[in-house]
């Protein structure tokens, strides 16, 4: 009897005791992720980064401590997202919601972050309108169209074709994908002989790489979930003999991912891609991050994902650092809006108009360095906005 | 030079050899011992790493690998059988796909656990990569390998099953369970056998899917759709039927990606709705 009255005593004590203090001294994220499921990889990716950040530069900034709840929807869950969004702000009063792997919790989540008047750090999702859908949100990972327009406009001026077959996945970013490389394709000179859009859940390939390969095309442009499905397609184009020397392969980053990479062989070769980042970017910040990165999470390398944890919380901290620690929605969306800095992916800042990144995409070809498969940067393209959001301005 | 349709056919068939021995087992499973085993992929799931961790932790050559997933995924799955299936026998078809289902979601988490949710790295000997250039054809060595399996594997089982002694055996126990344990046929080790065989060819199975397809832990998932559709549009219980059916969709699949790209993946579903219209119990079924 006593034990527990000195127990609900004591649970009391420390509820009224210290809430009000943390509330003072802490800023709250609420960080909402797929930590299981399909996109589970992703997610730790992300989380490292962000965990490597704090690391670095401890969890107090501008006097007050970081302090971060993790949330997990278990893959594409836009109803979830929402109610965890919801929850978070609600329940655990946080200041800043941030992670999101996918589009559709992003959107989810966006309507909370306007209604809410909370500040979103968009760490990857990549479909073009999310950032437009709340006021208070920004993101530090990339659009899906600036990477395809800039490669469309690319492979038509300095890549050297003139025609190109397209071959994307019939979902939301594929056709995201293949708009903005046709787009800018066609607007350079370029003519589209024919496209396909292929099942998403599509088990086997090389029907629809025969198909293209049977038009003999300059080129190809591709564009696939990342995970199991770019190896079978690089598979695919080796089987049928399409040969990246001579009918030329472009696509996005996932194509040529580390995972792809060690699938494919010798098969990914000269494949062509546009990116924002790749672990094998040469520059100081770059190496140390990535020895920094390898060093505390079991030798693995930092992908893409891991860099928007990594950047969306310095974003965050300057931002805080900008306002003097004040956490509300208006302070730092205000703050965020201009930033500029060195990220290991190379000079980065956000567009003050749409709140959405600006920064170098990068041309790669698959190289064989001292034995290993790794995407080569060889031409740059810097101070890319979204075109999209460029082209609704309009 | 020979016209692409023949090379449509050639693919579509590899492919089918490949859901055929997937699905095989299941079709056994199924039709023969009335036990809806919805967990049958995550045995070819378990074959599919037991192949990738030999090569790549162990530096097995891949056709080393073979035989021992196929061994594992049968003595994995007789030691579930044993364990949880022999009590659902005469359970309802309910509690059989609850207990399946379950063990389906539980591989996916531990083979996400052990794994990563990443695709599995798998490098294939080079004498089976690359194409041959048959008049004009490009004919993968890899599907011409999964072609012979595939049929060498029918065989087998066809032969098994009709002239020796176990396959007799399994036939009377399927045909009057009553009966055969008056004969003094072991109907339990019977059946224990055949689910292990069934499990054994999904793990090869998924051993050799992973070149064409991938592997990760939704695999269990993935192909558990194609292995239903193949069973039923060939009938329960019939390997023949089985392999008529992976056959059809197999062809059927590639085909409407070749021609038919709109309609993609969606053809493979028009082909199994017309064949069940036309026969309800599946091309080869008796009931």
């Amino acid at each position: 009897m006593r034990a527990s009255h000195l127990l609900l005593a004591g649970i009391a004590a420390t509820a009224l005791g210290l809430t009000p203090v943390l509330a003072q001294e802490s800023v709250k994220i609420g960080v909402i992720m797929t930590y299981s499921g399909q996109f589970a990889d992703a997610a730790t990716q992300m989380d490292n980064g962000i965990k490597l950040y704090m690391k670095q530069h401890g969890d107090t900034v501008a006097g007050k401590k970081i302090e971060i709840i993790r949330k997990d929807t278990g893959g594409p869950a836009p109803d979830v997202a929402k109610r965890l969004a919801q929850e978070l702000v609600v329940r655990d009063k946080v200041d800043i919601l941030a992670g999101f792997v996918l589009t559709p919790n992003a959107m989810a989540a966006s309507d909370v972050s306007d209604q809410a008047k909370k500040f979103m750090v968009i760490m990857n999702a990549a479909t073009a309108i999310i950032t437009t859908k709340s006021n208070y949100s920004t993101r530090v990972s990339q659009t899906l169209p600036q990477v395809t327009e800039t490669l469309g406009k690319w492979a038509a001026t300095k890549g050297g074709v003139t025609k190109a077959y397209s071959m994307v996945s019939d979902y939301g970013p594929g056709h995201d994908a293949q708009g903005g490389f046709e787009r800018a394709f066609k607007a350079a000179g370029g003519e589209i002989v024919g496209a396909v859009r292929m099942p998403v859940a599509n088990p086997d390939f090389s029907a629809f790489v025969q198909r293209a390969k049977d038009l003999n095309p300059q080129s190809i442009f591709t564009f696939v979930p990342g995970g199991a499905q770019p190896a079978a397609l690089g598979k695919a184009f080796a089987e049928r003999g399409v040969n990246p020397k001579t009918i030329k392969i472009f696509g996005t980053g996932e194509v040529t991912d580390d995972a792809a990479l060690k699938n494919m062989g010798d098969a990914a070769l000269d494949i062509i891609t546009a990116w924002h980042y790749d672990h094998n970017h040469d520059s100081k910040l770059n190496k140390d991050f990535v020895a920094a990165y390898k060093k505390d999470f079991g030798g693995d390398n930092p992908n893409f994902f891991a860099l928007g944890g990594y950047d969306g919380m310095h974003l965050i901290y300057e931002t805080l650092k900008k306002t003097g620690g004040k956490a509300d929605g208006d302070s730092l969306i205000a703050a965020a809006k201009g930033l500029k800095w060195e990220s290991p992916r190379g000079p980065v800042s956000i567009d003050p108009e749409t709140r959405d990144i600006i920064q170098t995409i990068y041309i790669r070809r698959v190289e064989k360095v001292g034995g290993e498969l790794k995407n080569v940067e060889f031409d740059k393209i810097e101070n890319v906005k979204d075109p999209v959001k460029e082209a609704m301005k309009k | 030079m020979l016209p692409p349709a023949l090379g449509v056919l050639f693919d579509g068939f590899a492919y089918g050899m490949l859901l055929f021995l997937l699905s095989v087992g299941m079709t056994v499973t199924l039709g023969m011992m009335n036990f809806v085993n919805l967990a049958h992929c995550a045995f070819a799931m378990l074959g599919g790493y037991v192949t990738v961790t030999l090569m790549n932790r162990f530096g097995w050559p891949f056709f080393a690998t073979l035989p021992m997933a196929f061994l594992i995924s049968a003595f994995v799955s007789v030691a579930f059988e044993r364990v949880l299936y022999r009590r659902l026998y005469r359970a309802s078809d309910l509690d059989q796909v609850l207990l399946t289902i379950g063990i389906a979601f539980i591989s996916v988490a531990a083979a996400a656990w052990f794994f990563g949710t990443i695709q599995q790295p798998i490098q294939m000997p080079s004498y089976l990569r690359g194409s041959l250039n048959f008049f004009g054809l490009n004919i993968s060595v890899y599907r011409l390998f999964l072609v012979g399996t595939g049929l060498a594997v029918t065989l087998l089982l066809a032969f098994a099953l009709e002239y020796t002694r176990f396959g007799a055996q399994v036939r009377a126990a399927v045909d009057n369970q009553r009966m055969a344990r008056g004969l003094g046929i072991n109907v339990d080790r019977t059946f224990a056998v055949t689910f292990a065989v069934g499990s054994g060819f999904a793990g090869l199975g998924g051993a050799l899917a992973i070149e064409i397809v991938g592997l990760d832990p939704s695999f269990a998932f993935t192909y558990l759709v194609y292995v239903l559709i193949v069973v039923s549009v060939g009938g329960l219980g019939s390997i023949a039927g089985s392999f008529a059916a992976a056959t059809l969709i197999g062809i059927s699949d590639i085909a409407g990606k070749y021609y038919v790209p709109q309609l993609g993946a969606f053809l493979i579903y028009l082909v199994m709705i017309a064949v069940l219209m036309w026969r309800p119990a599946g091309l080869f079924g008796r009931r």
